[in-house]
């Protein structure tokens, strides 16, 4: 599989790659701004993403909420995230409604200020309050989000902060806030525009130049504290939090090496064997062998700068107190370090890489979310036709040396779920609820 | 410096024809159906075989069976045990997805076309000869009881069970969760698997649909080649009852201690997958509360900032599933949420929506349809709910024409019928000491009071 990729400048510094497929009438347009909470300033933490809310609000050409009800009006689908180091906007349309697409995208990319008001922020700031109680104050485990990078990274580095934000750091974010960020960060040579599936290259040559052309280059962005930390902790931090949740669970983290990196295609896969589906080690041994966990799984953060963490995540059975799962779970990362992976194992996790790989690429959406990306990070958007082959070229040896590296005893932090006192199971789990009124 | 004008809104140039992939039927000798949707974009095919054992026909006592025997499906056949399946299907990289929903069970695989044959006859294996280890099936059944566990401090999950618990008769299988209850699930044995396999799983009561980078005369060949022998056949099972448990509107608080939301699911029994006007209320419910521009949500987030967001849905089945409105908002405005939400329900009642508001809807609903079906997953699913429902094999063909045809009198005549406040089940997990009070003296029924486990709360 490789899909067709081009790319252009514009001389305002906007990148721009475009892949097309003709399969079906609809096409992806995808914007990455290379910026995320990492580039938060001391104080504001969730602010990045507060921002991204704020991008729904209208711009000059636009009213608020008009952009949401502009697209699904043109039959299209959309929405935003915000990472550490990345906010990405994305819409799906209809392949004839190409241009509102990216009518719009400029329209707030070049003049957004001009509807930005107090009323909005107060209200946006309400509803990213709302979102942070919804999916982190009130979710058992919710809060790991913000307490593994935390415990991660150092206090100063910028992956150590909330994504998410403080209460008190979201209330004491201004308009004036708003102006600073987008003049830094918001520009066209900060950002990379992509489109994917059903259109007329030529066309969209056009759109983008007519659209996007007069936007003004920024004046660069500040550079990040340095990112760089140790391959490994030093040593094995823990934090036990006592919470509302009825079973013990843990998140135990490495540094590993960064995204795109040699080491990161190793590591992906030393993942994939720990944890990816039914035949993964931790699922074998701990789920269905000894019956200690209820439920098992690693993945990567695919941070390309600084460090990488691999994560496992393991939520105890019934009856397994904490210290006894953070222990099991050890000692199934021991027996990788002192035996190593098989060849067999390692051909199932690339097998089954390969396969989501493939299959994810069937939608505009994500072809065009991974061009940005890998403009983004590398400056090169074909990397993504190289990724099969990066797996495929992973062997035993590659995955044995990053274990013996990244998972030894002193490379892991852990983040320990317990039930809070008074929320341990009941003694009889068959006596529940049986009432139905 | 910025330039405020712009260039001007552009226009959309003129459609390009979209038709969902077109797809054969052929009958087995056996009496198992095959239905085949050459799609070639990339080289993958997913390949799913639909049983007619849902979980609305869990026999009573039962309930969460017809879940326990999909997930127990893949830990073993006469040939291979449980990890040697799972080694096996991930070698070919694929992995087993099993699964029961209200009306069926699906067995489902998404593998690179090459090795489709190889995976596809491991399917057949898993569906035609498991053999439902003892050690396995309690398992998962523990596994299934950590899950209820969890979902005491879960006000989401919790929020979704509670309200079929209240919306629907006692005696009604959706009144509890497909997945089944504690006491339901803790008395399940093998042989209760054993026993609903072997009635339910058969040729007859079997569709297998293939789609993807595949011919036709591969798909049939190979589907024969795994299924062709199987024999077997299903008993019939009667409708499941879908009565629903009042019909005077009543408050339910489950109380969850702190809570800074409360978790509202607001609506009651609504109506058949199969209903003669499915799509007038297809486009009222988007209008509703279905886009994120529908007025439920510009209400409740972009207006007030009660919440992150809120939706409206009826969730379709055989039998009338529920009609819900479902929201998170901050404890401390939960009564005036409630109350915006009972002022849209009578807006919606009382007067036609706008032109615009009703192009908006169906002209997002029309133009999205192509967006649905990118990826071969996508494609068998929609197979399978045409299969589920007996809907017409032109079904998707006329989707878009019969959503453009959807009035504003249309919509007016569905949400009088098919929203009734007087009916509303209101249910809210959240923090009695903060709502309680409110939430009386908004006296939209009768208020009670319940623990997280259901039972009626001590005052």
């Amino acid at each position: 599989m490789r899909l067709p990729i081009d790319t252009f400048r514009l001389a305002n510094g906007l990148f721009v790659t475009l892949s097309e497929d003709h399969t079906a009438p609809l096409v992806a347009v995808n914007l990455w701004y290379h910026v995320g909470s990492a580039n938060e300033r001391a104080g504001r933490t969730g602010f990045a993403h507060l921002f991204e809310h704020m991008l729904f609000q209208g711009s000059a050409n636009v009213a608020a909420n008009e952009h949401f009800e502009l697209v699904q009006r043109a039959g299209g689908t959309l929405n935003g995230s915000t990472w550490l180091d990345r906010t990405n906007y994305f819409e799906t349309v209809p392949s004839n409604q190409l241009a509102i697409a990216l009518w719009l995208e400029a329209d707030r990319m070049g003049r957004l200020l001009p509807a930005m008001t107090q009323q909005k922020l107060d209200t946006q700031r309400d509803v990213v309050k709302n979102e942070r109680r919804w999916s982190v104050d009130n979710q058992p485990y919710g809060t790991w989000w913000e307490k593994l990078p935390a415990l991660t990274f150092p206090p100063q580095h910028p992956f150590h902060h909330s994504l998410i934000g403080s209460m008190e750091d979201l209330s004491a974010a201004s308009l004036e806030d708003i102006s600073h960020f987008f003049a830094t960060y918001y520009t066209p040579d900060n950002a990379v525009l992509s489109i994917a599936g059903d259109f007329d290259p030529a066309d969209a040559r056009r759109l983008v130049e007519e659209y996007y052309g007069p936007i003004p280059r920024g004046v660069g962005r500040p550079s990040l504290p340095p990112m760089e930390v140790p391959p490994t902790f030093g040593e094995w931090r823990r934090e036990v939090v006592s919470d509302a949740v009825m079973l013990p669970r843990l998140y135990l983290a490495f540094r590993s090496p960064v995204f795109g990196s040699d080491g990161y295609y190793a590591a992906s896969v030393c993942g994939a064997i720990l944890g990816m589906r039914r035949g993964s080690r931790l699922q074998r041994a701990l789920v269905r062998e000894r019956q200690i966990a209820a439920d098992a799984t690693a993945f990567t953060f695919d941070l390309p700068k600084g460090s990488d963490l691999l994560v496992v995540d393991v939520t105890a059975r019934p009856g397994i107190d904490g210290e006894t799962l953070e222990q099991e779970v050890a000692n199934e990362i021991d027996l990788l370090q002192a035996n190593g992976v098989t060849d067999a194992e390692v051909e199932r996790a690339v097998a089954l890489i390969e396969t989501d790989f493939v299959t994810s690429m069937q939608a505009a959406g994500e072809r065009a979310d991974k061009l940005s990306m890998f403009a983004t990070y590398f400056g090169d958007p074909s990397l993504l036709n190289e990724q099969v082959d990066r797996y495929r070229q992973v062997r035993t040896s590659d995955v044995n040396a990053f274990i013996a590296k990244r998972l030894c005893a002193d490379n892991r932090a852990s983040l320990l779920y317990v039930p809070r006192e008074g929320e341990a199971e009941p003694a009889n789990v068959a006596d529940l609820a049986e009432t139905v009124v | 410096m910025t330039v405020v004008a712009g260039p001007p809104r552009p226009i959309p140039g003129p459609t390009r024809d979209y038709r969902f992939p077109a797809f054969e039927r052929l009958t087995l000798p056996n009496g198992l159906t095959v239905v085949v949707a050459p799609v070639s974009k990339l080289p993958v095919v997913t390949v799913v075989a639909l049983v007619d054992a849902g979980a609305a026909v869990d026999p009573p006592g039962c309930e969460g069976v017809a879940q326990l025997t999909a997930q127990a499906l893949a830990e073993g056949t006469e040939q291979s045990d449980g990890t040697q399946l799972a080694e096996r299907f991930e070698r070919l990289g694929t992995a087993l997805d099993t699964s029961a929903d209200w009306d069926s069970t699906t067995i489902r695989i998404t593998v690179t076309s090459e090795r489709v044959a190889a995976a596809l006859s491991l399917l057949a294996e898993v569906v035609r000869s498991p053999t439902f280890p003892e050690r396995e099936v309690e398992r998962l059944k523990q596994e299934r009881l950590a899950e209820l566990l969890q979902q005491q401090t879960e006000p989401r999950g919790l929020a979704d069970d509670m309200f079929s618990r209240f919306a629907y008769a006692g005696d009604s299988r959706y009144a509890l969760p497909d997945g089944g209850l504690e006491a339901t699930v803790g008395s399940l044995t093998r042989d209760a698997v054993t026993a609903f396999y072997q009635s339910r799983y058969a040729p007859s009561s079997t569709t297998l649909i293939i789609v993807g980078d595949i011919d036709h005369t591969t798909a049939h060949a190979i589907a024969g080649d795994a299924f062709g022998t199987w024999e077997g056949r299903a008993t019939s099972h009667p409708a499941p009852s879908d009565q629903p448990a009042r019909l005077t509107r009543t408050v339910h608080i489950v109380g969850k201690a702190d809570a800074p939301q409360s978790e509202l699911r607001v609506g009651h029994v609504g109506v058949p997958r199969r209903h003669p006007k499915y799509f007038p209320i297809v486009v009222m419910n988007a209008i509703l509360g279905g886009l994120f521009s529908s007025r439920i949500n510009l209400n409740l987030r972009e207006a007030h900032a009660y919440t992150y967001g809120a939706f409206s849905s009826f969730d379709w089945r055989r039998g009338a599933g529920p009609f819900t409105i479902a929201t998170a908002v901050q404890s401390d405005v939960t009564d005036a949420a409630l109350r915006e939400i009972m002022l849209e329900i009578e807006r919606m009642r009382s007067a036609e929506v706008t032109d615009a508001e009703l192009t908006l809807a169906t002209s997002y609903l029309d133009g999205v349809f192509p967006i649905r079906y990118e990826s071969t997953t996508a494609i068998a699913n929609a197979l399978a709910a045409l299969v589920s429902y007996a809907l017409p094999d032109d079904y998707f063909d006329r989707y878009r024409i019969h959503i453009r045809a959807v009035t504003a009198g249309d919509i007016l005549d569905a949400a009088r019928a098919y929203v009734r406040p007087e009916h509303l089940q209101i249910v809210t997990v959240g923090d009695p000491s903060v709502i309680r009070a409110p939430l009386e003296a908004l006296a939209l029924g009768p208020v009670h009071v319940y623990d997280a486990e259901g039972n009626p709360a001590a005052v």
